[in-house]
């Protein structure tokens, strides 16, 4: 194959400076950097402004109390600097043995305690002191998980479906994401040396990137497997989404969307989120390879002179879908046939017991917020742990920030029944509303939050449960979610209602998308403060419940009616 | 400090007066300056110049059979201070009087002294004050000289509160003795409130003295050098005469999660004129908390209002415990004494036991050993009879004037535990700064300590031991430094429990590495990790560096707590010494003392 790579088609970035970013990469000796040096700095308990970019590529994010900010300011104390560690974990299958290492550093090497499930299918540790960072490697390492590559201009962690009920094709799909996180992975062999054997890295040995070179991708770049009619990963917030086509007893092959992402930022209406565009279909052999000229054209072509406009959305938008799709098949060499027919259904986790082909039970566990603590009279970590002592199959986190307890066989399914209701991890009155609601970390550790997330949802869900019940339908339920900045952590941006934080307890109201997660909400209201939120949703629950059609969603229901728009083309349509 | 090293930024003089003042003595010889020195006091003292010639003639003819030489060895600086009284009234007299540290003493000149005085206090094990331990130990030793011809007396500070109260006192009285020298007065010991009967003993003393020497000198007066002050700048404000000054801030610098309550007073001085120096303390006068009398009160079937005389003058009880009387730090003498009156049998039980009765004073209040026994009523007299009366306490300065100008600042960590009975209790002088709101006022004056000082030459590499609130000085430490731009390297050593909630002064800390002032810099957190490691334990990491710190020039400085901490730093510092000096032990030792000699190794601990 002699295809030579072709430049951006369009010259609009030509002779532009390069964001500081690009030369932080550049400077950094393959992410290296003086993060040696400065864990062995025993006085300052962060890293220098350049480190703290390249961490992320390690797995970790710079954060402080922001609550306690202001007061340290006064007691002429550092802010309380503290890490948050991300863990790698394709598909997020894990095993009790690796849940109970990931419980006891959790226990000890952490201020926040907390195991945190993400809407990357992983989890996170809170509030890791600078001194703590190498034992919580080396813990990890122990039994298998690593944190490379789960932040920063790279491919992060790999979702995928978790459907442990049709499990044979289930299996297939989680080998080939866990490849395909393999193969983004870095060649850089310098990272172990780093932080689990504390030397400093000789850095005269010849390295080489030949995926990313050594200024990695323009930005964050997020891959994604799913199984219809479950769109549980929200094809709409990924780089690629590989859609899993099922015919006849077989997984063929898979339909390929390119181009998604919820991220925008405030202020700059170049900015919105994004729908991806379905490339077409492929044979499951070319997955990785076609994944391999993606990454490969955005890595060239990308904005490298503007952080805001240099995901993969914006550079299909600024070359046109024919222009990139093109370079796709002549780097790959492969050819796009045509989509495939699938439909989505809906997002949610089948919360509960159910029964897997291969006769198999699977507990699905309602996480609120994916917090996995010891709350007053709900001990969930405890609980955890005491299932992870007994479990024999494994667990399952959902990109949903919810947890399955897989694969337990008939005679132990009381056993763990009776430990998930003791520790307040399996209620009886848990709603669907609730189940449908979600938010991402936001304050006090985000450094990025701008309003409440996860410290307002569950008050603002038992609020909409009572507006449902007042209206008739408490047992229906709307998509709601909050996130504390535009970034998108909580996926507001493909919610029915989602908030997304603006300032201390105000946010913009995005309002319109669908119940399966293939429509962009519109911005609807902004800046609204906490009550113009709960009339707002009063006023729409009430006109829904009384004038919806037999089945419709809520956010169907608000475009129907002409409450709010139909977002068609974000680009154009996202903003009011 | 010697002329040579002043700046006109650490004297009152102007550039130009220094100089003049410079060249002026650049030719005299020891003889020469000694007179001048007592010239230059006599002016300053007697506030008229005196005819050059006629000084001289009288100067150098008279030469006295007999002097009294008052040695003092002070670690906060109370007993400077009495020496200091005792020499001025002496003079006062017509006495020939010198007046000296034990520091700048050479010991063979004790072969030609008549009358001699010593004023020396007691560190809290029962050890010498840092200036006193090389006189100390030689007296204590084989090379002690034999002075039958020699008349001392010791006076003796020290708190009642340690076992070994006035240990240092006992110990030059019993080593002058064994010498040969004969006591001309009983040794007093003083106890906190020393000033009363140091005074009395001070006016015995001089009687006897001036008895004595008249038989043997001339009746002329004769103009003998006094030794010039060593504090540089004089105030009208002392711990008599205190001045008012006003809080300005009052601030926790400990974090929320901190064992700890550790806080940063911020002092303004205004127009009081007070000079302070880094490395000088500041005495804080303090008030009881109402509350607190009132519950003594109380528990003695008092109502407060009785009254009673103070100082010869009436107040009521309750004022009078408010602002005169101890309550928050007892002593042995007072379980004694509440024993006998209560008839408490329990408490006669420790009282007899001294040590116990001292672990006991130590670890209660007075109203907690008053509620020992119930429904015991008290007579006001009865009550303020048994107690001591307050004195001041002394906080190293955490501020030098350089940066802050008419500021001073203090670290200073709460005093809280509870009592047996679970009550909460404070310090008394902690206690008082903590109720004080931004805006109150508070009695303060300066008490110099010429033995924590930094290098004259601001060439000189320094290394800092300051962990807890003992980082206090170094803070004004750094401030001078930094001010000077001073081109010394400087390495601190700081530790305290933990890294997140206790490391004091953090942010100014890392803004000095971050401009190169600070060289250095290594701490150490006992509760961050399994084991605990404390500064002894970063020097000895270190020790390679430290080691050659010291051979480089290095001053070494310790500050904070004298039991342990001190104690562990300076047994790391010989082993450093030992080992990578390859030396013997002795040998290291010696080292060690002869930084102590050259002013190189100083200490400020509590």
């Amino acid at each position: 194959m002699s295809y030579q790579p072709k430049p951006s088609p369009d010259n609009s970035l030509d002779g532009r400076a390069l964001s500081d970013n690009e030369r932080i990469k550049t400077e950094s000796n393959f992410l290296r950097g003086t993060i040696a040096e400065a864990l062995d700095d025993q006085v300052y308990g962060g890293f220098s402004p350049d480190d703290i970019q390249l961490i992320k590529f390690h797995g970790l994010y710079q954060q402080d109390d922001r609550d306690l900010r202001g007061e340290r300011k006064k007691q002429k104390l550092d802010p309380r600097h503290s890490f948050l560690l991300r863990a790698r974990m394709p598909g997020g299958i894990c095993t009790p043995e690796q849940w109970l290492q990931i419980d006891k550093y959790a226990q000890e090497r952490t201020m926040v305690g907390s195991i945190r499930l993400t809407t990357r299918q992983t989890f996170q540790y809170h509030g890791i002191l600078k001194r703590n960072l190498r034992p919580i490697f080396q813990g990890l390492d122990e039994v298998g998980i690593d944190s490379i590559f789960t932040a920063g201009d790279v491919n992060r962690n790999t979702l995928c479906t978790s459907n442990p009920v049709e499990s044979e094709f289930h299996a297939e799909m989680y080998e080939l994401a866990k490849q395909t996180s393999e193969h983004f992975l870095p060649n850089t062999k310098g990272f172990a040396d780093l932080w689990l054997n504390g030397e400093k890295v000789a850095s005269n040995e010849a390295e080489s990137e030949p995926l990313y070179s050594n200024v990695y991708l323009p930005r964050k770049f997020k891959i994604a497997f799913v199984m219809p009619p479950q769109n549980d990963i929200d094809v709409h917030a990924n780089d690629i989404s590989f859609v899993a086509i099922v015919r006849d007893g077989e997984l063929v092959g898979y339909n390929v969307l390119v181009g998604a992402g919820l991220g925008h930022t405030h202020g700059d209406k170049r900015t919105h989120p994004r729908k991806a565009d379905d490339f077409g279909f492929i044979d499951k052999k070319d997955v990785i390879a076609i994944s391999e000229a993606i990454v490969s054209v955005q890595r060239d072509w990308g904005n490298r002179s503007d952080r805001h406009l240099s995901k993969t959305k914006y550079t299909i938008e600024r070359v046109g879908v024919a222009a990139f799709k093109a370079e796709v098949e002549g780097r790959s060499g492969i050819t796009f046939a045509e989509s495939q027919d699938y439909k989505f259904e809906y997002r949610g986790d089948r919360i509960g017991w159910i029964k897997g082909i291969d006769k198999k039970w699977h507990l699905t566990l309602f996480i609120e917020n994916g917090r996995i603590l010891d709350f007053p009279g709900k001990p969930l970590k405890t609980g955890m742990r005491e299932i992870a002592k007994v479990h024999k199959g494994d667990f399952r986190f959902t990109a949903n920030q919810n947890l399955i307890v897989a694969g337990v066989a008939e005679k132990d399914k009381a056993k763990i029944e009776q430990l998930a209701v003791e520790h307040g991890l399996k209620t009886e009155d848990l709603s669907k509303q609730r189940e449908n609601s979600m938010a991402c970390v936001s304050f006090p550790t985000c450094p990025l939050a701008m309003a409440e997330a996860e410290r307002y949802l569950p008050g603002l869900v038992t609020q909409v449960e009572g507006m449902l019940d007042k209206y008739g339908v408490a047992d229906e339920h709307l998509v709601l979610r909050v996130t504390g900045c535009p970034n998108g952590c909580g996926r507001a941006a493909l919610a029915e209602f989602g908030l997304v934080g603006k300032g201390p307890g105000r946010y913009n109201i995005l309002l319109g998308g669908n119940r399966e997660g293939t429509r962009i909400p519109k911005t609807y209201l902004e800046n609204a403060d906490e009550t113009q939120i709960l009339d707002e949703l009063d006023s729409l629950i009430g006109r829904w419940a009384t004038e919806r059609n037999p089945n419709e969603g809520f956010g169907d229901f608000t475009v129907r009616s002409g409450i709010v728009e139909e977002v068609v083309v974000a680009s154009r349509d996202f903003y009011a | 400090m010697l002329l040579k090293e002043l700046s006109s930024l650490t004297s009152p003089l102007s550039d130009l007066q220094l100089n003049q003042l410079q060249q002026a003595i650049a030719e005299l010889n020891p003889n020469q300056l000694a007179w001048v020195s007592g010239y230059l006091s006599g002016i300053s003292q007697g506030g008229a110049v005196v005819a050059t010639g006629a000084v001289s003639a009288a100067a150098v003819s008279a030469a006295p059979a007999g002097q009294l030489t008052v040695l003092f060895g002070s670690q906060t600086g109370n007993s400077k201070g009495v020496a200091e009284e005792l020499a001025a009234s002496a003079k006062a007299q017509g006495l020939p009087v010198q007046v000296k540290s034990m520091a700048n003493y050479k010991a063979k000149d004790l072969k030609t002294e008549t009358h001699l005085i010593i004023v020396v206090s007691t560190n809290g094990e029962g050890e010498a004050p840092d200036d006193a331990i090389e006189l100390h130990e030689l007296l204590g030793s084989k090379k002690a000289p034999k002075l039958p011809d020699l008349k001392y007396a010791v006076l003796a500070l020290g708190d009642s509160s340690y076992e070994f109260f006035c240990q240092t006192g006992k110990d030059f009285d019993e080593r002058l003795a064994a010498t040969g020298a004969q006591s001309f007065l009983e040794r007093l010991d003083c106890d906190v409130d020393y000033e009363t009967p140091a005074k009395e003993w001070g006016d015995k003393a001089l009687k006897l003295v001036s008895e004595t020497l008249t038989l043997s000198v001339q009746a002329a007066p004769v103009a003998q050098p006094f030794a010039a002050p060593a504090s540089f700048a004089t105030s009208q404000y002392d711990k008599k005469n205190p001045y008012t000054a006003t809080l300005v801030t009052n601030q926790k610098i400990t974090g929320r999660n901190s064992q700890k309550d550790v806080r940063h007073f911020e002092i303004s001085l205004e127009d009081s004129g007070i000079q302070y120096r880094a490395g000088d303390a500041l005495g804080v006068w303090f008030e009881n908390d109402s509350e607190l009398v009132d519950q003594v009160v109380k528990q003695v079937g008092l109502s407060g209002d009785e009254q009673v005389e103070v100082d010869g003058e009436k107040v009521s009880l309750r004022q009078a415990l408010i602002s005169h009387y101890e309550l928050t730090q007892s002593y042995p003498g007072f379980v004694e004494k509440y024993a006998e009156i209560s008839g408490s049998k329990k408490l006669a039980k420790i009282a007899a036991d001294k040590a116990q009765a001292r672990e006991y004073a130590n670890s209660h209040q007075i109203l907690d050993i008053l509620a020992v026994k119930k429904n015991v009523s008290l007579t006001a007299e009865q009550l303020i009879a048994m107690l001591r009366r307050i004195t001041p306490r002394l906080y190293s300065i955490a501020s030098s004037q350089a940066e802050v100008e008419e500021e001073v600042h203090l670290t200073v960590g709460m005093v809280e535990f509870e009592s047996e009975q679970g009550d909460a209790r404070s310090g008394g002088a902690t206690g008082f700064l903590k109720r004080l709101e931004e805006g109150g006022e508070v009695k303060v004056f300066v008490e110099h300590n010429d033995n924590f000082r930094l290098p004259a030459n601001p060439e000189t590499p320094v290394i800092m031991v300051g962990p807890g609130t003992g980082v206090a000085p170094f803070r004004a430490f750094m401030q001078e430094r930094d001010a000077q731009g001073a081109g010394g390297k400087n390495w601190m050593f700081f530790g305290d429990q933990t890294f997140t909630e206790d490391f004091l002064y953090q942010v100014e800390w890392r803004g000095y590495l971050d401009s190169g002032l600070l060289t250095k810099m290594d701490v150490a957190f006992s509760r961050d990790q399994e084991e605990k490691i404390y500064v002894q334990h970063r020097l000895l990491e270190n020790a390679a560096q430290v080691y050659q710190w010291l051979e480089d020039g290095a001053h070494f400085y310790i500050c904070g707590d004298a039991n342990r901490m001190a104690k562990d730093v300076n047994d790391a510092l010989v082993k450093i010494v030992q080992e990578q000096g390859n030396k013997s032990f002795e040998e290291a030792e010696e080292y060690v003392s002869e930084l102590r000699r050259a002013k190189r190794y100083q200490r400020d601990v509590y």
